[in-house]
């Protein structure tokens, strides 16, 4: 279990913007800014925060879909950047995504077998009878059937959609799967079947998950381990029980508390959180969730805030877990914080 | 009871014509709205949800679709008498409706102060000026930031929580007491969504309206409405007061649903995939037979599974559910011209 799939150290992705063609670049949206992460065979990485935050920028990084602007990604040992495209290429197959929106993601002149398929066709180059039953197969993973070869996309629901598009990922028996927010667009039984899916496909095919949702609910169902991202950066990271059962930093808690729960009876019990993702052209000093955070102080302002670890790897970005840096947190607790990076 | 309600249904049905055939898709028995009450809608998308929205509001064009009625009244006045001026009248002034999606609902090429001061300058004859002042004071109360400078913004410069709030206003713009939200918070972050929620029920306490919430989230309905109504392939097959419907649900696709709902603090147990039997689902007029876990002969049928009442004001369309259950007496239950039920020995009401 302890093999290391993926290992991303200080990853930045920046974008330039340009005020008029030709003219240099002057500044730069910082979309991830400074990410290290990593992922063992077999884990389930839940990535959450609003939108802005950059989860989606991250994930393109890593399916190299997007160049990092410095920073390194290692899958399986081996560095992504400077690849050649052959050897990108063939990368690739080990890694594909699903999408968020079933609906954009399939292309609606073809047949559910050249969608599903089309990954077998550039990669392996198989053709005929051969072909088909591959297809057939990815089909039959995600609970499909051969009738369904010669439909079009058009013919299915937001759900069953979904799954072509995940059949259309595994045909290939990929390492690892991203899953960008697989289920914001489709209605919540359809969301239970599909989590409930992957959660066994993860377990048959000894797959690896990273897991891109705006919804902590949803990928505390599927995901092992949960970072926390805003604004570029992430601000908590943990094993899954533990960032939603003990929150440390105070956007994971307004994130948790934006979530409507069955028991509760009226919007009071409903967290708020004014505003939005602050720019990430311009990020605030300091703690960047600071103009955001009610429990803001002093030193939040001005200088970014520590690392602070609690036990198994649990550890957040924030002053407030600090005992000197903060009044309410004044007991001698074992902690150990290290100063960021 | 009758004369509180905004909005009465009773025996709607609506339907469309194919080639082919006549698609029935809805079939609603009995659903009312008090004045100043939420009631949600829920159920999975093709349930009917937006359908009955679409039919309340007069916006089916018939053909194709075919919409009759015992009853659907707004206020005590019959909607399907009305003729299309008449209808195009009422629509926004009495009732109003915000739409699912707010990017296609908004006019791309025209800025949002422009769409929302011709809506009140057309409708309520204000002049500009007036009309602008207006339109002013309800992007505040829809609680957008920065008013006066988001009246000159294209709908692609807000963020989707903002350009819902645009809708919002756009839906109260001339004074509608009856609000249909047609899932609001679809596609919105878990936080502007939770925002969103909070300025809706805010201007439900304030200004009073009546509002239909339309979702596929129960826990979305149970923290905005009174009542719930669980729509299952064009029916309703349970309804009641909120807190009676979460927490002692009858109908097997309303443990479904709820059971669907993903909670903090909880992960996927062992539980298999539901692995979905070949069933014909011709032989039962109840949507969810092909799903359901509990159901026997007495299901089959072409009869339509009638509500059953277990207190005042909770119902369900279950036979399996109401053989077990004591059966609030018929006569009190909330529609008299009811069918004869099958009534069974007095066991312990309100279900697991």
């Amino acid at each position: 279990m302890a093999d290391s799939l993926l290992e991303m150290t200080d990853v930045k992705i920046y974008f330039p913007v340009r005020r008029a063609i030709f003219r240099r670049p002057t500044q730069f949206v910082k979309a991830v800014d400074g990410v290290t992460l990593a992922l063992e065979v077999g884990d389930a990485l839940g990535l959450v925060g609003e939108s802005g935050s950059g989860k989606t920028t991250l994930v393109n990084g890593v399916t190299m879909l997007e160049r990092l602007t410095s920073g390194s990604i290692a899958f399986q040992g081996r560095e992504l950047k400077g690849l050649s495209k052959r050897e990108q290429k063939h990368m690739r197959r080990s890694m594909q995504i699903v999408f968020q929106d079933p609906f954009w993601s399939l292309n609606p002149r073809w047949l559910v077998r050249d969608i599903v398929g089309e990954p077998a066709r550039v990669h392996d180059r198989v053709r005929g009878d051969k072909y088909q039953n591959a297809v057939v197969e990815a089909l039959e993973m995600v609970g499909m059937s051969r009738h369904d070869l010669f439909k079009y996309p058009h013919e299915f629901s937001g759900g069953m959609r979904q799954r072509i598009a995940i059949a259309r990922a595994l045909i290939l028996r990929p390492r690892l799967v991203v899953l960008d927010e697989p289920t914001s667009a489709i209605d919540v039984l359809s969301q239970h079947q599909i989590l409930l899916m992957l959660q066994d496909l993860k377990e048959r095919l000894g797959l690896t998950f990273i897991l891109v949702s705006h919804d902590l609910s949803v990928v505390g169902y599927l995901a092992t381990k949960i970072a926390v991202m805003y604004c570029g950066q992430v601000v908590e990271y943990g094993v899954t029980g533990e960032v939603l059962g003990q929150p440390l930093h105070p956007y994971t808690e307004a994130l948790l508390s934006s979530v409507p729960e069955i028991e509760d009876e009226g919007v009071d019990a409903l967290g708020s959180l004014p505003g939005s993702v602050a720019s990430a052209m311009d990020p605030p000093s300091g703690c960047r969730f600071h103009p955001r955070c009610e429990k803001a102080m002093e030193i939040c302002t001005q200088k970014e805030p520590p690392k602070v670890e609690r036990d198994g790897g649990h550890h957040a970005y924030c002053w407030l877990l600090k005992p000197e840096g903060n009044p309410r947190h004044c007991r001698a607790e074992t902690e150990k914080t290290v100063g960021q990076g | 009871m009758a004369t509180n309600d905004h909005l009465r249904i009773r025996d709607l049905s609506v339907g469309f014509k194919t080639f082919q055939h006549f698609e029935p898709v809805l079939d609603v028995w009995e659903l009312h709205i008090e004045h100043g009450e939420a009631y949600g809608l829920v159920g999975e998308s093709g349930a009917g949800k937006t359908v009955l929205a679409l039919a309340i509001l007069g916006l089916l064009r018939q053909p194709p679709a075919r919409v009759t009625a015992a009853e659907l009244t707004l206020e005590g006045e019959p909607l399907l008498a009305k003729s299309a001026r008449e209808l195009r009248e009422l629509r926004g002034r009495r009732i109003s409706m915000i739409f699912q999606d707010p990017m296609s609902a908004l006019d791309p090429a025209f800025n949002v102060g422009n769409q929302l001061t011709e809506v009140i300058h057309q409708r309520e004859g204000l002049d500009k000026s007036e009309a602008g002042a207006r339109a002013l004071e309800l992007m505040r109360l829809v609680e957008l930031p920065d008013p006066e400078m988001m009246l000159n913004k294209y709908p692609h410069q807000l963020s989707g929580g903002q350009r819902q709030r645009v809708i919002i206003a756009l839906a109260l713009a001339c004074g509608a007491q009856l609000l249909i939200a047609d899932e609001p918070t679809r596609n919105l972050d878990v936080t502007v969504q939770a925002s969103v929620l909070k300025t809706i029920y805010k201007l439900r306490q304030e200004l009073g309206v009546s509002l239909l919430f339309i979702a596929n989230n129960l826990s979305l309905v149970s923290t905005m409405c009174d009542r719930v109504g669980i729509l299952s392939k064009g029916r309703i097959v349970e309804t009641g007061l909120v807190r009676d419907v979460v927490r002692t649900p009858l109908h097997p696709y309303t443990l479904d649903l709820l059971h669907a709902v993903p909670r903090r603090e909880e992960r996927l147990g062992d539980e298999n995939q539901k692995v979905f039997a070949e069933v014909d689902s011709t032989i039962s007029r109840c949507g969810h037979y092909a799903r359901c876990d509990a159901r026997g002969p007495a299901c089959e049928g072409q009869d339509v599974l009638p509500l059953t009442f277990v207190s005042a004001t909770h119902g369900v369309a279950c036979p399996q559910v109401t053989a077990s259950l004591a059966v609030y007496p018929a006569a009190a239950s909330p529609t008299e011209a009811r069918e004869e039920l099958p009534t069974t020995p007095a066991g312990t009401g309100g279900g697991d």
